[in-house]
């Protein structure tokens, strides 16, 4: 979660700050719902935890692929070597 | 126990302050919203962990919901986006 968001500030395109920061918050959530269901034991409340985990690990990727889409219909040019920070 | 829960809150906290700046300076829309996609996963955490920490777990069903509606709103946003009105 804090590479993401160091990620997030240093990058200088559009598209390395979407790289990081939803790849490392989409794993570190689910790590966490996980570690909580560890905690957790054998109770309803893991379910609901599992239930989580296992919506986030489908409903982030797809929401920032929408708006990497939208991005990228928009015209925003990758970034390339040498190119000034976006 | 509860301390290493505190200590986690604390940390995410501090990232969610993060992710602000770029919400400010972000240049275009994307990257605000990239950003405030990133707060939103980042609060569905804190939730969980407040309602570890008051030992309530009516927080769990909270941050379902919130992840529904933080999932629901983005792509919202992005069609919008996409074609200039939601309908």
């Amino acid at each position: 979660m804090v590479v993401g968001a160091v990620g997030l500030i240093r990058l200088p395109d559009f598209y390395t700050r979407t790289h990081a920061s939803s790849k490392c918050d989409t794993l570190g959530e689910g790590m966490m719902l996980i570690g909580f269901i560890l905690y957790e034991g054998m109770t309803l409340i893991s379910v609901k935890l599992l239930l989580l985990a296992l919506f986030i690990f489908l409903s982030s990727p797809t929401a920032v692929h929408a708006l990497v889409n939208v991005a990228h219909s928009r015209g925003i040019k990758p970034w390339k070597k040498g190119d000034e920070r976006q | 126990m509860i301390d290493i829960f505190l200590a986690s809150g604390i940390i995410l906290i501090l990232t969610i302050f993060l992710c602000l700046y770029r919400v400010v300076f972000g240049p275009g829309v994307e990257n605000r919203l990239i950003a405030v996609n990133t707060v939103g996963t980042k609060t569905i955490i804190l939730l969980v962990i407040i309602g570890f920490i008051y030992e309530r777990p009516i927080f769990i069903d909270i941050s379902i919901i919130y992840a529904m509606i933080n999932f629901i709103s983005t792509l919202a946003i992005a069609k919008y986006l996409r074609r200039g009105s939601i309908s």
